[in-house]
């Protein structure tokens, strides 16, 4: 008898049916990896077994945890199995924490609910837990309060929440999704060794095969409500004898094919001055004319105030950098969260001006530009978004919305003639001209995506901005937007710098990498050496802790020989 | 959790700028409340003396009320004076402003108060109620009710509750204030019915802020999370979303008290009351400028004053404004 049982789950909200018919089980001590892609009802068989399904959700079938029946069991005694017996964690860290509770409260509530604790022990055993998972009382004392937290830190307080009563198993639905890959790396250790320790069941809900390979010991494969694929990790994911494993294994591998336009420059070590670079060495010249030439640049922001007496002590997050990006050229700018690339992109954009140094685009100097001066500028370079779903005004149809980047030019076209360059801004990407007169809600996530490179091509750009173009994309979708960016690069001759904290992002369509630690550029080279072999601490350590598939598999088999 | 944990400087610092902010608020408020009286035709000494008076008499009472001096100067010995507490001499009762105000507060206070507090009292269960039962029911006839508590006129209903309650039932007095000399109970009476009057539209509108924050609040996230920890439904309702929901209510709740002053002044005529209200309404008939301008001035400060205990309450409830205070 299994530790949770899952026998023909079925689940609909009206008429609609999100799960059809699901199976699965879990042992005590056991990882289960459940993976699939956005919609394939992973996170609904969770909230089932929590019960905490939205209220017009019909269940049928069976699920049995510890002997009890969870479909039918009274809200009371459903009551005292959350957060006792069964623990969970969310994906987004950054709302899980009530905002007006301090964190000893969160988790000391839990434990004198289901034990009685008085407040004094339930504040130990909080206090205890919270040292477990890393927080530390000098630092992280029970009266902080989340927003002081940052968010690896408040999904380790999550993480304590739900482990504070031993609980027999964890649901954990993309714990580390919202995270960069290094404070990833750290949470699936933490749940690891809380699982080995407490011999906890373990419900892992991921997308990202790589991760479930390196932590689970079985994992199920779900699509569009149903299980495709089941049993022990290393013979799934090797094997891959079910097609649509395979086709996931290769869409989270996927590299686009693509030559680069452009010799590698020789590798030269961050803040060299011009003199120091032998450019006329064994690698050849530069190809392509310099596009954006970006020198010490640096952005301060003011910082908060201690007391009324001392002065702020301003906080910067870009210090000193320096390069060059060429026409044509696919750059990534690698790095943690909160490392300044997004702040360095801003700057690049011209939505934010440098504290200090100077940042040429097309040989102009963008820094010092009035925003009415900055129209031509902005004309050759735009911008990707993450979020697909956020950066659409809805009520605009698509020939409004990929259009929106033409007020730039001088000399505005007329109506057919905007009408004609949208239709080929949408054809380069993939889309066709009858998708005009559609609205943002009428695309998936992957063709939304789309729209917003076929509004960043419009201008005929020389330079796109991505920020973690990708990240919010399920896999398959991800490998198609990958290739069109490919593609657009070798076609059109777009340069791209690539914002990202996900290496096989970096690795699958860029020439160069940059990985930037706080605030500098502290490594730059070729993609493929930077990333096999990097040479700076921030650069090994963002390696280490990526996850890789082939990687993973590897190690797994390793262990078993 | 003790709410002043994070008392340090910022909270010293929020504070000393919203009474600046206060103080700033109200300076401009005297400009304009004595700009616009300036501007309005009718002369003082004038409608004191009445149309057949002699240019002698008119001159001299002119002299007597401070009006001949110039415009500046005036204003700021009106101002300097209201700071000590000095805020003129009534031209048609003769008597000090300031006797006639606080003879009225004694009245007009009581009555906001209690209203304020009724709208609150009301308001705010009803609400979480509703939201607690989104779509069932007891959401649906509170709020229906809500919409017509919106919708009435508070002078209409006022003229409703004398027919049941001091007409037909004789419960309490139809209007007039006896005083609280006394005792208590008497005041109070004569107050029920105009404090329930100002109340009811101000609940209504209060019991759908909540509704609609405290839904939104029970979408979030750290519901979801506090259920998983095991938490019933209704402790998570009052125990974690309610705090949360109080940030728009208690912004809702400053602007009403505007309202609800403004709203006295019909209302205490409706029932007789000799508070603030009739006082400004009987003095702007009788172009009694500097009464009007003193109570404005008044109620404008008692308007700044209750936003600053705003300001502090959303301090008090959320720690994420106290740091960035």
């Amino acid at each position: 008898m299994s530790l949770l049982e899952i026998e023909s789950l079925r689940l609909s909200i009206g008429n609609f049916e999100i799960l059809k018919g699901v199976d699965l089980h879990i042992d005590q001590g056991e990882v289960l990896g459940l993976v699939g892609e956005s919609g394939s009802g992973k996170s609904m068989t969770a909230l089932t077994l929590m019960r905490l399904l939205p209220e017009l959700a019909q269940t049928s079938g069976r699920v049995t945890f510890d002997g009890i029946d969870i479909l039918n069991a009274p809200e009371a005694a459903m009551n005292k199995l959350r957060g006792d017996d069964i623990g969970m964690v969310f994906q987004e860290p950054m709302t899980a924490l009530n905002p007006v509770k301090t964190i000893g409260e969160q988790v000391a509530e839990g434990i004198r609910w289901h034990t009685g604790a008085n407040r004094r022990d339930a504040e130990d055993r909080a206090r205890a837990m919270l040292d477990r998972v890393g927080l530390p009382e000098v630092k992280f004392p029970l009266s902080r309060y989340p927003h002081e937290l940052s968010g690896g830190q408040r999904q380790r307080v999550v993480i304590a929440i739900a482990c504070a009563l031993e609980p027999k198993l964890l649901v954990a639905d993309e714990p580390t999704t919202a995270l960069d890959v290094v404070l990833q790396a750290q949470i699936l250790e933490l749940l690891r060794d809380l699982v080995d320790e407490r011999r906890m069941g373990l419900l892992l809900i991921s997308h990202d095969l790589a991760v479930v390979a390196d932590m689970a010991d079985r994992v199920t494969i779900m699509r569009h409500g149903e299980v495709m694929d089941a049993g022990e990790t290393g013979r799934i994911l090797t094997e891959k004898a079910h097609p649509y494993t395979r086709q996931l294994a290769e869409a989270s591998t996927h590299v686009p094919e693509r030559v680069s336009r452009f010799i590698p420059p020789p590798l030269t070590p961050p803040h060299k001055g011009e003199g120091d670079v032998d450019v006329e060495g064994a690698r050849g010249r530069w190809r392509y004319p310099t596009l954006l030439e970006i020198r010490d640049v640096t952005r301060d922001y003011a910082g908060r105030r201690r007391s009324l007496f001392s002065k702020p002590e301003p906080f910067r997050a870009v210090r000193g950098v320096s390069f060059d990006l060429h026409e044509g050229q696919s750059m990534a700018l690698v790095g943690r969260s909160g490392c300044g690339k997004s702040t360095l992109a801003r700057m690049i954009l011209a939505l934010d001006r440098p504290t200090s140094g100077s940042i040429r685009f097309g040989g102009e100097e963008l820094t010092t530009k009035s925003e009415a001066d900055l129209r031509p500028s902005r004309r050759n370079m735009q911008v990707v978004f993450q979020d697909p779903y956020g950066s659409f005004n809805p009520r605009h149809k698509v020939e409004r919305l990929v259009a929106e980047p033409l007020h730039l030019l001088e000399s505005q076209p007329s109506r057919s003639d905007r009408r004609e360059r949208v239709a080929q801004a949408l054809g380069e990407v993939g889309l066709s001209a009858a998708d005009m007169d559609k609205y943002p809600h009428e695309f998936s996530g992957g063709q939304r995506q789309r729209l917003s490179i076929a509004r960043a091509l419009i201008t005929r750009p020389k330079l796109i901005v991505a920020d973690e173009p990708v990240s919010a994309l399920d896999v398959s979708i991800r490998a198609q937007v990958l290739d069109l960016f490919a593609d657009l690069n070798q076609r059109l001759g777009v340069a791209y710098l690539f914002i990202t904290h996900d290496l096989a992002v970096a690795r699958a369509i860029t020439d160069q990498v940059m990985v930037m630690h706080e605030g500098e550029i502290v490594e730059r080279g070729d993609t493929g050496a930077v990333l096999d072999d990097p040479q700076s601490e921030a650069g090994k350590m963002l390696v280490a802790a990526s996850p890789d598939l082939d990687r993973a598999l590897a190690r797994r088999r390793a262990a078993n020989a | 959790m003790p709410i002043w944990r994070g008392y340090d400087f910022h909270m010293t610092l929020f504070l000393s700028k919203r009474i600046a902010i206060g103080i700033l608020t109200l300076l401009v408020a005297s400009v304009i409340v004595f700009s616009i009286m300036e501007i309005l035709p009718g002369d003082p000494a004038r409608i004191m003396l009445g149309m057949n008076a002699t240019p002698e008499a008119l001159a001299a009472l002119r002299e007597q009320m401070g009006l001949n001096v110039p415009l500046l100067e005036r204003y700021v010995n009106w101002v300097t004076g209201m700071a000590v507490g000095d805020f003129g001499n009534s031209y048609t009762y003769r008597s000090p402003v300031i006797d006639l105000i606080a003879e009225r507060a004694v009245v007009s206070l009581p009555l906001a108060v209690i209203s304020l507090v009724l709208s609150t009292v009301i308001a705010i269960p009803v609400g979480i109620f509703a939201a607690a039962r989104r779509g069932r029911m007891g959401d649906t006839v509170s709020m229906g009710t809500a919409q017509v508590g919106v919708a009435i006129p508070n002078f209409w209903f006022a003229l409703l509750l004398i027919y049941v309650f001091a007409v037909w039932l004789r419960l309490v007095p139809a209007g007039g204030f006896p005083g609280w000399a006394g005792g208590i109970w008497p005041g109070v009476k004569a107050l029920i019915l105009p404090a329930i009057a100002l109340a009811l539209p101000q609940a209504a509108i209060l019991a759908r802020v909540t509704r609609s924050a405290m839904l939104e609040v029970l979408g979030e996230d750290y519901i979801r999370t506090a259920r998983a920890k095991g938490m019933p439904r209704r402790y998570v309702l009052w125990r974690h979303a309610l705090r949360n929901a109080m940030i728009p209510v208690l912004t809702i709740l400053g602007l009403q008290f505007a309202f609800l002053l403004a709203g006295t002044i019909i209302i205490e005529n409706v029932f007789y009351l000799p508070g603030l209200g009739r006082l400004v309404f009987q003095a702007i008939t009788q172009r009694d400028l500097i009464v009007v301008e003193g109570v404005v001035m008044l109620l404008v400060a008692s308007v700044v004053l209750v936003n600053i205990l705003v300001d502090i309450a959303y301090a008090m409830v959320d720690p994420r404004l106290r740091a960035r205070a």
